[in-house]
């Protein structure tokens, strides 16, 4: 395996909250192109691993590489300009925009305007903000969002809504997409039209992709392999259907 | 009549539909003030008007599009006020006591302005790290701390409790600069706001973590917006002090810096227009109560304040007047004026409809 290949490695990540080991010595290899599943029962500490991924925790041990790069404790904006994007568990969109000002926001790094330009309305301003208007709609429709363009994020139905946060993600042009249980309160033709989406991201992007979930059909339908999480450490990991057959995984995850 | 209001619904006009009417009064005022139209009250009533427009406005960037409460916004006036201040009545001496010259009042707008902003950035630093209420009790406590250190300064740098006396720029022109300064505001803020920096500033207010997960650096943003939000009270603090002869600290009290946010509040939180007709309207009452009680009747002033902002709460606020207020509003007095009158009254008595577009 060569090392360019490997978009995310962790190398023994930990985080301790007082006495609580929340994370402890997780220790993830993502290659490019991959989807890959982090699942685990409830409190297992599936999104303190994002929260660390994404610079919301600082680490207490271990390594964050992103590409080779080490990213360890860098804030959370360096790190989604080092290529690292995400949603939210509980949809977190700017609701006092609209559907195409959020997905500009997402773009506010890729085309460069200083507050100056933008105050005295220089060229520059004029030509970055066609630019985000065009690239923003552009990404809608490959989203299938465009004609709700206009729409404040906050009326979007919830579907829609989680679509909106994988295009804002998606605007910020990573390397590594985040998904913190998207299909979590959607019914199951809704998950089944976002495995769908997730599918077409990655191959229309090549996006590698890291995703929680809970929804055993959606993981098992779409992820190639999986780490286990339970009370913070790795139970399991491997290839989807070796993992899922594991019986310390029945146990601990699916009961019985 | 119609004409005219479907020029202004022009899409490209309607964005610039508040500039056009703020410098239409800026010009009608003008013109009526060298030909000796308005009277010394009418005068002073402007200058007040514009100074707490630009303190509105730009609290209103904070208050309303970070999403920060920020209550110390009179000590940022206050710095202006006396660092400004200060400097025109050095320029004025310098230049023989001509108290009406134009360099001077730019360069003690320029300086009080930047001194504030500078401030801005000292409190901002570490305030902007924290959150909600915390950074409402140091900006308040700031505001308290400025206004005793100017008082309690030598008395022959800053007037101590005397006061400081400050050159007066003549009254005819001093409110033109004031508005003129509140289209420089306007545009700035305006600008901002319909910007990626605007939306990256909405973005923070709505959701910092997802802002910061989007790669928006909030701390810059934060900061800027304090900044800029300081500069303007600065300025707002010169152009006071050129409006009254004496400064005293006690008038950039924790009240006033509370006044301004009422005026933010009723205007509504992120709508600059609103804040600017807001500033006007409570500004215009208030100077107006302290004119018509005077005397024994004074200690009415703060009573008759309080009961008509209760009011205005009330009404913008209560279930039971929904149906009165969506028949009796701005927009729809508004309306009735264009339908009904010819060119010249509206211009006369349309004032506040004016300003709500």
């Amino acid at each position: 395996m060569q090392n360019n290949d490997i978009v995310l490695r962790t190398e023994h990540l930990s985080i301790q909250f007082g006495g609580l080991r929340a994370v402890d010595d997780v220790n993830l290899e993502i290659r490019r192109g991959e989807l890959y599943g982090l699942i685990g029962p409830n409190g297992a500490g599936k999104t303190t691993v994002f929260n660390l991924l994404t610079g919301v925790y600082k680490p207490t041990a271990g390594r964050i590489l992103l590409c080779g790069e080490d990213i360890t404790g860098k804030a959370p904006a360096e790190i989604n300009r080092k290529g690292i994007a995400r949603t939210f568990q509980n949809i977190r969109l700017f609701h006092n925009l609209t559907v195409i000002e959020n997905v500009m926001v997402g773009l506010s790094n890729q085309i460069p305007c200083s507050i100056a330009e933008s105050i005295f309305r220089l060229p520059r301003h004029m030509r970055s903000e066609r630019e985000y208007y065009e690239r923003a709609l552009a990404l809608l429709e490959v989203f299938q969002l465009a004609e709700y363009k206009d729409y404040l994020a906050a009326n979007l139905p919830y579907g829609k809504q989680r679509k909106l946060e994988i295009a804002r993600a998606m605007a910020t042009n990573p390397t590594l997409l985040l998904l913190d249980e998207p299909a979590a309160g959607m019914n199951p033709s809704e998950t089944q039209e976002l495995m769908d989406d997730i599918t077409f991201v990655r191959e229309k992007f090549g996006m590698t992709i890291l995703l929680i979930e809970h929804d055993m059909r959606l993981v098992s339908g779409i992820c190639e392999n999986l780490t286990v999480l339970n009370f913070g450490t790795e139970l399991a990991k491997g290839a989807t259907a070796e993992v899922l057959s594991n019986p310390a995984v029945v146990t601990a995850y699916l009961g019985e | 009549m119609n004409a005219v209001l479907e020029f202004f619904k022009k899409p490209f006009l309607r964005k610039y539909t508040n500039y056009i009417v703020v410098a239409l009064f800026t010009v009608i005022f003008a013109i009526l003030s060298l030909t000796g139209g308005l009277k010394m009250g009418t005068q002073f009533l402007l200058e007040q008007i514009g100074i707490a427009v630009l303190l509105a406005v730009s609290l209103g960037m904070v208050v309303g599009f970070l999403g920060e409460l920020s209550l110390g916004h009179a000590g940022f006036m206050c710095v202006g006020a006396y660092v400004g201040g200060k400097l025109s009545s050095l320029l004025v001496g310098a230049m023989g006591g001509n108290e009406d010259s134009i360099v001077a009042l730019l360069l003690a707008l320029l300086v009080g302005g930047l001194v504030a902003a500078v401030f801005g950035i000292i409190i901002g630093l570490p305030a902007l790290r924290l959150r909600g209420d915390y950074l409402a009790i140091v900006t308040l406590a700031f505001g308290e701390i400025v206004r005793s250190v100017f008082m309690n300064m030598p008395e022959r740098l800053f007037g101590g409790t005397t006061g400081l006396e400050t050159p007066r720029f003549d009254r005819k022109y001093l409110f033109v600069f004031a508005f003129l300064l509140v289209l420089a505001c306007l545009a700035v803020t305006q600008n901002l706001m319909r910007s990626k920096h605007g939306r990256a500033i909405v973005s923070i207010k709505d959701n910092e973590i997802a802002a910061r997960a989007t790669g928006i650096d909030v701390t810059k943003y934060k900061l800027f917006v304090f900044t800029i939000s300081s500069f303007f009270a600065g300025i707002a603090g010169v152009l006071y002090s050129y409006s009254n002869v004496r400064l005293q600290s006690v008038n950039f009290d924790y009240n006033y810096s509370t006044e301004i946010l009422v005026m933010v509040v009723l205007g509504g939180m992120g709508s600059i227009n609103g804040s600017m007709i807001a500033a006007a309207l409570i500004t215009f009452l208030n100077v107006k109560l302290q004119t018509m009680l005077t005397g024994n009747l004074a200690v009415l002033q703060k009573l008759f304040y309080a009961i008509i902002l209760i009011l205005i709460v009330i009404y913008k606020n209560a279930p039971g007047l929904k149906g009165f207020r969506e028949k009796y509003n701005l927009k729809a007095l508004f309306d009735k004026l264009f339908k009904k009158k010819p060119v010249a009254e509206d211009m006369a008595d349309g004032k506040e409809g004016d300003d709500a577009e």
